[in-house]
């Protein structure tokens, strides 16, 4: 099936962001039909006809104050509005215990889980390549770093891009609102293995995250007794 | 070049210089605006091409054609197919390893294919065409005067501009490969040789864009010095063409980006060769900053760029509409603003780079409001043609592409500047779109309509009209067909710069649109050797052009096509604007500069 538009969109944010872009794509098209018909109406009506002049006139002051003024409201709202989104998704990130650390270098991205003691750089951290696991439903807080160049962190299916700069530490966060495997490409030149420089999301339930991580010593067993305990007895019989 | 009897007796008592003071080392603007031309022509071809090879990979990625090809490919493989079913890239098996494998290519020589295409495009043809040509050309014979301010820094501005080219072409052949970190040149990865594998050819890139901005420099100093000082008695600021103004306020903003871009590749070439720390973390330097510098002199550049193309749009819409353009003062006004504006936007290309979020906020804001005064100008655009008695020739085509182009240009920008819409487009092929619509739909449109509309009077022969028209609705239909389908796969999530897009599974479903840009370019490209063909072929057997053959106000047309030494017989004096076509109480529909309005048209008049 041919793709026209947005990819799927499993992202709280990501709905906000889709939503501007519809705004955006109907103030732009009503815009671009009515410009490009005026022209095409124009081009038409005033073409050369032999004994017709054009008619003398070097313009029209207040219909320059009426085009000057209807553009710049319709931005002003853009901008505000706009701007509501942009606080919260980049400006901070909001309080959560699940906490990861993307390291980006030539040519994959490097996942470090800070393990059962919940502190990164300790001998218990998880050390993975390419693959991030998250539970559904929960704000995940990624510190992105870089080893060598620019990358930047892009997860089309939750509309998050972020640049990984070295010698700085950037702190993006998501929350996935479905279960499922969404790709996670560098979206930044950075050297001739920038093309297939990949990797994976995967967005499971409570439950699978959790069996997940104790198999990767990731949480502990008895911290996660009580969730998948609870997760049995909701399976339905 | 073709000469009038008019311009060989004007000629007569000027001495005869030979050859190489006449066509290589001449002080005269006329001739250094052709040598710009020619420059920038011939570096159209190579970026052309370079855009060529691009497309091609991304359609079929290490020339491989899928399993079940659709409909476009099996048409292009039953013609560039090989025996091993493998559609390698037409041309290229002369490209030796490790750059192209029998005209397969790898990553590497992808990154400097990207790079490459776009230093060429934006430094070598755009701004040597639209600055470099027509503002040299236009500049004294439009404000009524002999020649440029300083003939011999003039020479010279040209000189250092084919160094520099010269510098930029070796890149390709030195070990190692061109430049392959983008026209951006993002640090670090440019900052060091070991990031990229690519060690001379930055460094040349580097170089090479040193000098051309010293060229640039040079042409900033006399346009700016030749409008303040040299225009005809009569001229006042607000009776220059809105060509003139466009060039005279890009002149200004090369004079002070520049310096930035200089000092910035200054900086980039002392971290890749001097072993100093600007932009590399692990010295204590920042690579936000290489941003940061870049683009305080980019963002300017893309109005450089587009501003020159406005100007001449302006006046062909007028001058084929027989209608003063509408709202003359507005356009120069708005002109003024976005030049302002541009130094307070940049940041809008580093939204996501890590910079202070606060930051993205103001940069919206700035952004937001220079697209009014773009807006402004497409509306007395529009205004220009209501009312008139619009021809169709080939310069006007394009003068009404450009307008109509830039329209989709400037509305896709609005996308990009709303903070969190970019979060999602920025580096997709959405932005690609974007470039694409202003640089080609409006400069390159610009461009075409500038030599269109003045080659009669540069060159003293007339193009072949039905050939410009062929040429104009093909690269019209195609360059829609190529830029168009970008937005789409951009919107899907398709980044730049990718050498291969089959190795991500999210673009499966649109990498059918990269087959349809593709097939696209073929057309694009043949579409222009309408061009090339009309352009030699008029240069040598062109009709023999008029002194005024569109009817035209500014004072250029005056002079003999082309125009001798010293452009003018008598110095002209100006009575009025640009813009007096079809006065009422006049039988013809136009008014040169030179000529007084009648008693009754003077009342009101600036």
């Amino acid at each position: 099936m041919l793709r026209w538009w947005l990819p799927e969109d499993v992202s709280t944010y990501g709905v906000h962001i889709d939503e501007m872009f519809h705004a955006i794509y109907i103030v732009t098209t009503i815009t671009f039909v009515l410009v490009e018909l005026a022209l095409i109406v124009f081009l038409i009506r005033y073409r050369h006809r032999p004994g017709r002049r054009a008619v003398y006139t070097h313009g029209n002051t207040a219909l320059e104050i009426a085009w000057t003024i209807a553009p710049a409201i319709v931005l002003v709202i853009l901008g505000v509005v706009s701007n509501q989104w942009w606080g919260v998704i980049k400006a901070s990130v909001p309080p959560t215990d699940f906490h990861v650390q993307v390291t980006a270098k030539q040519f994959n991205w490097e996942i470090l889980y800070s393990g059962p003691d919940g502190k990164f750089e300790t001998a218990d951290d998880v050390k993975l390549d390419n693959d991030l696991y998250v539970p559904v439903h929960k704000i995940v807080r990624v510190t992105l770093k870089s080893r060598d160049v620019i990358h930047s962190f892009f997860l089309p299916n939750l509309r998050l891009k972020q640049d990984a700069v070295p010698g700085r530490d950037i702190d993006v966060w998501f929350e996935a609102t479905k279960t499922g495997k969404y790709e996670m490409p560098c979206a930044e030149l950075c050297g001739f293995g920038h093309s297939g420089m990949k990797g994976w999301l995967f967005v499971q339930s409570d439950a699978d995250y959790r069996k997940w991580a104790v198999e990767k010593r990731i949480a502990l067993a008895d911290d996660a007794a009580p969730v998948l305990a609870q997760a049995a007895a909701d399976e339905p019989r | 070049m073709s000469q009038t009897k008019t311009a060989h007796e004007a000629h007569a008592h000027h001495e005869e210089l030979g050859f190489i003071r006449t066509y290589v080392f001449s002080t005269d603007h006329k001739m250094i605006a052709r040598q710009f031309l020619f420059l920038g022509l011939m570096m159209m071809i190579l970026g052309g091409a370079l855009a060529f090879m691009i497309r091609w990979e991304l359609a079929w990625p290490e020339g491989k054609i899928p399993q079940n090809p659709g409909l476009l490919t099996r048409m292009v493989a039953s013609v560039f197919s090989d025996a091993e079913g493998n559609m390698p890239v037409p041309l290229t098996k002369w490209i030796p390893e490790p750059y192209m494998y029998g005209g397969i290519m790898g990553p590497e020589f992808y990154n400097s294919l990207v790079t490459m295409h776009a230093t060429i495009m934006v430094f070598f043809v755009v701004m040597p065409i639209l600055v470099g040509c027509f503002g040299n050309f236009l500049i004294p014979l439009m404000i009524g005067t002999r020649d440029m301010a300083f003939p011999l820094l003039n020479m010279l501005s040209f000189s250092v501009a084919a160094v520099a080219g010269v510098i930029m072409l070796a890149g390709f052949f030195v070990e190692g490969g061109h430049a392959a970190a983008g026209w951006t040149a993002y640090a670090p990865l440019s900052a060091q040789a070991h990031w990229s594998g690519v060690e001379w050819g930055q460094h040349l890139w580097c170089i090479s864009l040193i000098i051309l901005g010293i060229s640039s420099l040079m042409v900033s100093i006399n346009y700016i010095t030749t409008v303040i000082n040299m225009r005809a008695p009569g001229m006042t600021y607000f009776r220059l063409p809105l060509t003139i103004w466009s060039l005279f306020v890009v002149a200004i903003l090369l004079l002070l980006a520049l310096p930035v871009l200089t000092s910035a590749l200054g900086m980039l070439l002392f971290d890749r060769m001097m072993g100093t720390s600007f932009f590399l973390p692990e010295g204590g330097g920042q690579p936000l900053l290489w941003q940061h510098l870049f683009w305080f002199f980019g963002h300017p550049e893309v109005y450089v760029l587009i501003l020159p193309a406005m100007g001449i749009a302006s006046d062909v819409l007028s001058t084929f509409s027989r209608k003063p353009i509408f709202g003359y003062k507005a356009m120069a006004y708005s002109m003024i603003a976005i030049a302002f504006l541009s130094w307070i936007v940049w940041g809008h290309h580093m939204f996501q780079s890590g910079m202070n979020p606060a930051l993205g906020t103001t940069f919206m804001i700035s952004t937001m409001v220079i697209a009014v005064p773009s807006a402004i100008k497409t509306f007395n655009w529009l205004g220009t043609l209501w009312g008139g008695d619009i021809r169709f020739t080939s310069p006007m085509l394009h003068a009404l592409a450009f307008v109509s182009m830039f329209v989709i240009g400037g509305l896709s920008g609005i996308y990009m500047a709303s903070t969190p819409v970019d979060i999602f487009i920025h580096d997709t092929y959405f932005i690609v779109a974007h470039i694409h619509y202003v640089v080609f739909g409006g400069s390159i449109f610009g461009l075409f309509a500038a030599i269109a509309y003045w080659f009669p009077k540069m060159f003293g022969r007339m193009m072949n009209e039905p050939l410009n028209k062929i040429h104009f609705w093909l690269t019209f239909v195609f360059f829609n067909w190529v830029f168009f389908p970008m937005h789409i796969i951009g919107v899907g999530g398709h980044m730049r710069r990718i050498y291969n897009p089959t190795q991500y599974e999210f673009l499966a479903p649109i990498q059918w649109w990269n087959e349809l840009i593709t097939v696209g370019i073929i057309g694009l490209a043949v579409s222009q050797t309408f061009f090339v063909i009309n352009f030699f072929w008029s240069l040598f057997a062109g009709k023999v052009a008029e002194r005024n053959p569109w009817h035209a106000n500014t004072l250029e047309w005056v002079a003999p096509s082309p125009p001798p030494h010293g452009n003018f017989a008598a110095i002209p004096t100006v009575h009025h604007g640009p813009y007096e076509y079809s006065l009422p109480d006049m039988q013809e529909d136009w008014l040169p500069q030179d000529r007084p309005l009648g008693r009754k048209a003077a009342v009101g008049h600036a």
